[in-house]
């Protein structure tokens, strides 16, 4: 482009830069901050950004281990937060790989199958998407209160009854997963079919490894939305060490019981994995989505 | 080898078969524990997968069943489930089933008379057995080893203690009794002369009789007075013949009471509305912030005499990247009114401290700006996406003509982005419209208004002011709850029934 450029255009660059610098200050104080509080001594605010003294007590009791105070006193962790996050991480991981067998098996019928109703099928999936779990609240907790009078592993308070609460939210993944498989030329699995391939053997031997990046993609987001979900598993969880984190973290703040460096620590201890593997899987979830939402 | 083409034949249906009885067992004994619904739903799915995994006409189905169940069965049916909630009075004082609450009152029993007698718990291996003595000694009664770990009611026959007692002498702590309570006070000892014993005391099994045995019709008739209970099935109460209720209430259907008390009691009316006006503003004002804050960053950094653009949007793509229960936390803990970083800060550069959790307005305004750094990255990224797809020649030919970078995006850029923004933007709504973890992690709707029956906050959206009811409120009105939710799901299926008109309408005009 041939645009000349004057005095007011290099104002302007200035003027961007100033803009987008005061910007990226405000939004990497919060963190900075809790940074800083997480290795100041003591559970108040009061400090500068940079701490005069370094203290690595709210570590220690994130992690576990008591520590003794200036007056000699044994402080104990206040709560069980590797616990919390090795359930957050187990739900996780067991409700992505359920999700991930219940979406990609149902993608393979939508996209290679044909049957009554599936168009409709596709669309009532999409919509049902569309009511958020908070407001079936009350159900889900009568639900598995019931289910839990009966089988007490269903129950309240139990990890399996989370799980299957989350197997139901696939409706997005499927279109997903559709959305890629529509993409692979389906002459390949035909011609399988020919050499005396069943359609399983076509689907698990032959599509299945075309598409390991999008099931990638797909595990990545159910584990993530499983480990931050908050709603339903506040009202399946009671007991103090069968929380997950998102659940457990908010004890750390009661107005009573402000326990604001401690909980410093704790977020970072837990939000840094989730932050990390978030943004490395930035690119490929932009990419898995894209490829699935645009050609649904 | 030869056997195993054979074998692997009758592997498939050996299992399936085997899993549709293990099935058939299970459903037989939760509806012999009286789950007569859940029982029913069970059978069917079973059915239904006996019927997908056999018939060679629905071989597209295997591979859709356990997905779409899946979904039904925990986004459809609990959806169903809240509708139908919604016209019952379940609540803390009416949680049981009629049936489960008639239980209750017969299960009951008071301290009959007769001798009580002196109680030890022995470790038995894992097990334990209790030992019973009378008041002078005289008389001693052993258990045969008691299954205490096991939920249900446990009912064991005592014998009298063999000459030379019982072989065991660890005596359980009174620590370990304490824990076992719930199971102990479940235990009935039965005593060769047939009278029933049951926990009167940590130390103590007394006899015991029920208190209530079924009358005529379906009346309760209390054993102690002589008092008839009826059951009342528009209040879901047992009642005395003085009309007072007694606890525990049952569940009963109330047709649209909760509605009625929705829409039309003055008392309900009135918070409702304005929470439902605060939701609606709440959402908009929060997509409209975080839109025009993601539209704008997304300008400049399509700004291509612009350097550091990619340092600039990994920075500011944080807040996204964040998990949501952690910022809203630390945002919680830096808006302090007391000791929070930024009322430090503002008070060291201004000298003012605001009350960002006691004063409505502020609280308002808080919420508001965490709503829009949780949610201005993913507008930017939409943004961005959008603004490369607008043909340079447009601002070529605008350069050329001389118009600046103002007209530009008022005339170009914008126009071109916001059609397909529009459906994002009706998202984004209906998301935030429903964006309870923020509201509940944040301020859980505090400060709450004084003048209401129902504790109501300011800043409660109506998702969370549904939570409350249900699950925090001393009533626990759960129907009540259910009601709000199923207005809720009506205004959720609108707004998507809009989002699809609106995504249609795009896909046409692009085409």
């Amino acid at each position: 482009m041939a645009i000349v450029l004057d005095k007011s255009h290099r104002w302007r660059v200035f003027a961007a830069h100033a803009f987008l610098v005061a910007l990226v200050c405000l939004i990497t104080f919060p963190f900075l901050m809790i940074l800083s509080i997480s290795l100041r001594p003591g559970n108040f605010a009061s400090g500068s950004l940079i701490p005069d003294q370094i203290s690595l007590e709210h570590w220690k009791l994130a992690l576990g281990i008591s520590y003794q105070d200036a007056d000699g006193r044994l402080v104990q962790p206040p709560f069980p937060v590797l616990k919390w996050l090795w359930n957050s991480v187990k739900v996780a991981t067991l409700s992505a790989v359920l999700i991930l067998l219940l979406s990609t098996t149902a993608a393979y019928a939508f996209a290679r199958m044909k049957f009554r109703g599936k168009s409709q099928a596709l669309s009532a999936l999409m919509m049902i998407q569309m009511f958020p779990a908070v407001l079936a609240l009350v159900a889900i907790y009568a639900i598995f209160d019931r289910i839990g009078n009966v089988f007490p592993l269903f129950g309240i308070d139990s990890h399996a009854s989370l799980l299957l609460a989350y197997a139901g939210g696939i409706g997005l993944h499927v279109w997903t997963i559709k959305g890629y498989f529509d993409t692979i030329p389906a002459e390949i699995e035909e011609a399988a079919k020919v050499d005396g391939a069943s359609p399983w053997q076509a689907f698990r031997l032959v599509l299945l490894p075309m598409a390991v990046p999008i099931l990638l993609v797909v595990f990545l987001l159910a584990f993530i939305g499983a480990i931050i979900e908050y709603p339903v598993a506040s009202v399946l969880l009671n007991e103090e060490g069968k929380l997950t984190l998102a659940v457990g973290s908010r004890l750390f703040l009661y107005e009573q019981r402000y326990l604001w460096g401690d909980f410093a620590a704790a977020a970072i201890l837990s939000g840094l994995p989730i932050t990390v593997v978030f943004i490395l899987a930035q690119k490929w979830m932009v990419s898995g989505l894209t490829a699935g939402g645009l050609k649904g | 080898m030869n056997a195993t083409p054979g074998l692997r034949r009758w592997i498939g249906p050996a299992a399936g078969a085997a899993l549709a009885l293990l099935a058939l067992y299970l459903v037989t004994a939760v509806y012999a524990a009286g789950e007569f619904l859940l029982a029913g739903t069970i059978l069917v799915i079973v059915g239904l997968a006996a019927w997908v995994y056999t018939s060679q006409r629905l071989y597209a189905y295997r591979y859709l069943f356990p997905g779409i169940a899946a979904v039904v069965i925990f986004v459809v049916f609990p959806i169903l489930y809240t509708v139908a909630l919604s016209f019952s009075n379940y609540s803390s004082r009416h949680l049981l089933t009629y049936e489960r609450a008639r239980q209750y009152f017969l299960d009951e029993t008071y301290q009959s008379e007769g001798e009580s007698y002196q109680f030890t718990l022995y470790g038995d291996g894992r097990e334990y057995r209790a030992r019973l003595e009378d008041e002078d000694g005289q008389k001693a009664f052993v258990t045969p080893a008691l299954a205490l770990s096991r939920s249900e009611p446990l009912r064991v026959e005592a014998q009298p203690e063999p000459a030379g007692g019982l072989g065991i002498v660890n005596p359980v702590e009174l620590k370990e009794v304490i824990r076992l309570q719930p199971q102990l006070r479940a235990l009935t000892i039965a005593l060769p002369d047939g009278t029933e014993l049951r926990m009167t005391g940590l130390r103590r099994f007394g006899p015991v009789a029920h208190l209530y045995r079924e009358g005529e019709g379906h009346t309760l008739v209390n054993q102690q007075t002589g008092e008839v209970l009826r059951p009342n099935f528009e209040t879901g109460f047992f009642e005395r013949p003085s009309a007072e209720a007694v606890p525990p209430g049952f569940q009963v259907r109330i047709g649209w009471d909760h509605y009625l008390r929705v829409f039309t009691d003055e008392a309900f009316r009135q918070p409702f509305l304005r929470i439902f006006g605060w939701t609606v503003t709440f959402a908009a004002l929060t997509v409209f912030f975080a839109a025009s804050l993601g539209m704008l960053l997304a300008v400049l950094l399509s700004w291509e005499a612009l350097r550091f653009r990619g340092l600039y949007q990994t920075l500011l793509f944080l807040p996204y990247a964040v998990p949501g229960f952690i910022s809203i936390l630390v945002f919680k803990g830096l808006f302090n009114n007391n000791f929070g970083e930024i009322n430090l800060i503002l008070d060291a550069l201004f000298g003012i401290k605001p009350a960002w959790f006691s004063d409505p307005f502020l609280a308002k305004v808080m919420i508001l700006i965490v709503n829009t750094w949780l949610g201005y990255p993913y507008m930017m990224v939409v943004c961005m996406g959008l603004i490369k797809a607008i043909p340079a020649d447009l601002y070529e030919a605008s350069a050329v003509a001389g118009a600046g970078p103002l007209t530009n995006f008022f005339r170009i850029t914008m126009p071109l982005v916001l059609k397909p923004l529009t459906p994002l933007l009706i998202a984004a709504f209906a998301f935030n419209f429903n964006n309870f973890v923020l509201i509940n992690l944040l301020t859980n709707g505090r400060p709450d208004f004084l003048d209401t029956k129902i504790p109501a906050g300011t800043t409660d959206i109506l998702v969370s002011y549904t939570y409350r009811i249900a699950f925090e409120d001393s009533g626990q009105n759960f129907g009540l709850a259910a009601a709000i939710s199923t207005v809720i799901f009506a205004m959720v299926a609108l707004l998507s029934w809009i989002n699809l008109r609106a995504t249609r309408i795009t896909k046409e005009e692009g085409r």
